[in-house]
């Protein structure tokens, strides 16, 4: 194997861009831990493209800089950047076999052809397409695309690691396989590494942390699991996964919802009348014939199912519930709720 | 229905057939009414001799000199333009789409203009620049690519536009540059080699077309293969026809060149997403 990189701290820094009217990065700040994966996520046109191009080099900030190893990188082009990219797609130098794609950094560094061969065939193997060497783009699939891309972006031994959406062209299997792989490798050669997904399964399962961004901004960056059960805005908990806005009263640091005292997470609204955001794991659903909720809708996901259920006052709220045993829920029947008192959020009602 | 379905088969395959019969003919037409022409002996009777005064190119030199003349000069401008046209284009297209996609339709526009203009008013406009060119770099013939250049562009435009639309220009530039490759190395190790068939056929179309080209050297007083068969068909007809012919014949064989070259390296770029590949799980 190649030496053991260790990446590089990477700092972004009050970074702004606009297009036209279109803020598309309004003061940005974001670092990353040398080794360490972050993935931006956040819905479309919020920025994560941008952030990652102006990382790159491919566009000019308005304001802000790049810290790469404290380095400042602002004004240096692309091409000195020493940067891997792989692109969603269609990025493969179509005349080029998959080994002359991964050498093509190395050729312009003026690597010598016995150690282009040899470092291409080594970054193949680390994606898994020896076998694959000598052949076009369009004789490969889709995924097998994307891994030369990802051998070619790591033959240059880059510091920094950029993917924008990798895996967005690929069908819905290959994704799966190929972002475990994309981290093993990640791993294996410690590249700091940005991620741009609008896939949250994506982002929580492969990032150490994971950025949520909206307008340009983040709204917030932390460890995959925190992001999820401890979102610090109303905009996050309702962006990644699912979530109900229940309505409760709040009073220290507790929002009394239904019959349930709900714990509140730092950065709630402390008191008075709120509206609380609950996982759809923490409604508990129990058949029961004379229950105060009706079940509108149920869908079964494999191994668990989600219902949609009707309360007395009219609101619908979204469950998870086990499936399998006994007692599979049907639309039309009687339920009763309760809350598990698992922290959440509760913002202002709207 | 499988008995249906061949019966439209076959009609569609007469169909094919007609069609190619009616415009074989009435290309085929003309050039055989030259090729009879030219092998006409004086007293009746057939004979080779007007293409063997052709095929002889030293004998045509001395004995028709304007004929060489214009020989000489179609060949430079054919050159030149080539050139010209290529270094003006390409890297413009090139630029056009990576940097400023917004001027994509103007530069379309611009490069289309020149076929809605009819030559003998592009002549016009030409001939007091044509007084500058004279005066600048003297008479030559060879400055006709200037106007020439203009005269293609539309045609060109269009060949290399169908290239370079096939590959995504912008994405392929942008992974090489993060390699490590300057504007240079993307132009010619990357975005050359993938645009070679729309290089091609633009190059094939700009011969064709100056090899053919007679109102704006005749107009401007200049030499060119057409202006010289002009010439001599007042001199001697049965030359001059047989030299129109060997043009033509040429022009086809370059177009066919071209078609062939173009079908052997099409290479399609498969959509990453469809159809769905099964990997190994
Ligand atoms: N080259 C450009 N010209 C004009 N506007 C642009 C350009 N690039 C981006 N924008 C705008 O900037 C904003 C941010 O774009 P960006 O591509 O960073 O979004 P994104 O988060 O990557 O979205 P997506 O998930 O759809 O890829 C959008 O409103 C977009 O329309
Ligand atoms: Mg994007």
């Amino acid at each position: 194997m190649t030496p053991q990189r260790q990446g590089v701290a990477v700092r972004l820094e009050g970074l702004s861009r606009h297009y036209g009217a279109v803020r598309a990065l309004d003061g940005l700040d974001l670092e990353l831990a040398p080794g360490e994966m972050v993935a931006l996520l956040g819905p479309s046109g919020c920025g994560k493209t941008t952030a990652l191009r102006l990382l790159a080099g491919l566009e000019d900030a308005d304001a802000g800089r790049d810290v790469v190893d404290g380095r400042d990188l602002t004004d240096v082009p692309v091409s000195k950047r020493d940067m891997g990219m792989v692109f969603q797609a269609y990025s493969l130098f179509p005349h080029m076999t998959a080994r002359q794609n991964v050498a093509f950094g190395l050729r312009l560094r003026g690597r010598s052809s016995a150690e282009q061969r040899s470092r291409a065939g080594e970054m193949l193997e680390l994606v898994g397409l020896s076998s694959q060497a000598d052949r076009y783009a369009h004789q490969m699939s889709g995924g097998q695309q994307q891994r030369v891309a990802l051998a070619r972006a790591l033959a240059i031994e880059p510091q920094v690691l950029l993917l924008d959406e990798p895996l967005s062209a690929l069908d819905a299997k290959v994704r799966v396989q190929l972002r475990d792989e994309i981290r093993r490798i990640q791993l294996d050669v410690g590249a700091t590494t940005l991620l741009v997904t609008h896939d949250q399964e994506e982002a929580l399962a492969v990032a150490d942390r994971v950025g949520v961004m909206r307008g340009g901004r983040l709204e917030q960056i932390a460890a995959p699991g925190e992001i999820y059960t401890s979102p610090a805005t109303a905009f996050v908990a309702e962006f990644v996964g699912l979530t109900n806005r229940m309505d409760g009263v709040a009073a220290d640091g507790v929002a009394q919802v239904m019959r349930a005292r709900i714990p509140l997470l730092p950065g709630s609204v402390a008191s008075g009348p709120v509206s609380v955001l609950v996982r759809p794991e923490s409604v508990e659903v129990h058949t029961q014939r004379d229950g105060e909720a009706e079940v509108v809708a149920a869908s079964f996901l494999g191994s668990l199912g989600r219902v949609r259920v009707r309360t007395a006052d009219g609101a619908v709220l979204l469950a998870q519930v086990p499936t399998g045993g006994a007692g599979v829920l049907q639309v039309g029947d009687r339920v009763s709720l309760a809350l598990r008192p698992v922290p959440a959020l509760a913002v202002s009602r709207d | 229905m499988a008995g249906l379905q061949r019966a439209r088969v076959r009609r569609q395959a007469t169909f094919r057939w007609v069609v190619v019969a009616v415009v074989g003919t009435f290309f085929a037409l003309p050039l055989l009414g030259m090729l009879e022409f030219t092998t006409r002996a004086p007293g009746g009777g057939r004979t080779a001799a007007v293409w063997r005064t052709v095929a002889d190119l030293g004998g045509l030199r001395t004995t028709y000199p304007e004929l060489w003349a214009g020989l000489k000069a179609s060949g430079a401008l054919v050159v030149l333009t080539v050139l010209i046209m290529l270094v003006l284009l390409v890297p413009t297209m090139t630029w056009v789409r990576l940097r400023v996609p917004g001027l994509r339709r103007t530069i379309e526009f611009i490069c289309l203009l020149p076929l809605t203009i009819p030559a003998i008013v592009l002549v016009v406009g030409l001939a007091p620049v044509y007084a500058w060119v004279t005066y600048l770099l003297g008479g030559s013939s060879a400055w006709l690519c200037f106007a020439y250049v203009v005269l293609v562009l539309p045609y060109c435009y269009r060949a290399l536009d169908a290239g370079l639309s096939a590959i995504d220009v912008r994405t392929l530039g942008e992974a090489a540059r993060s390699l490590g490759a300057g504007w240079g190395t993307v132009m010619v190790r990357v975005i050359l080699p993938n645009v070679r068939t729309a290089v091609l056929s633009a190059s094939f179309l700009a011969v064709a077309l100056v090899l053919g080209e007679f109102t704006i050297a005749s107009l401007l007083h200049r030499d060119n293969l057409q202006v010289g068969i002009n010439q001599l068909g007042q001199r001697d007809a049965q030359v001059a026809v047989a030299v129109s012919f060997a043009a033509l014949a040429l022009a086809f064989v370059l177009l066919l060149v071209l078609s062939f070259a173009g079908g052997r390296r099409t290479r399609t770029l498969t959509p990453l997403a469809t159809p769905p590949t099964q990997e190994p799980a």
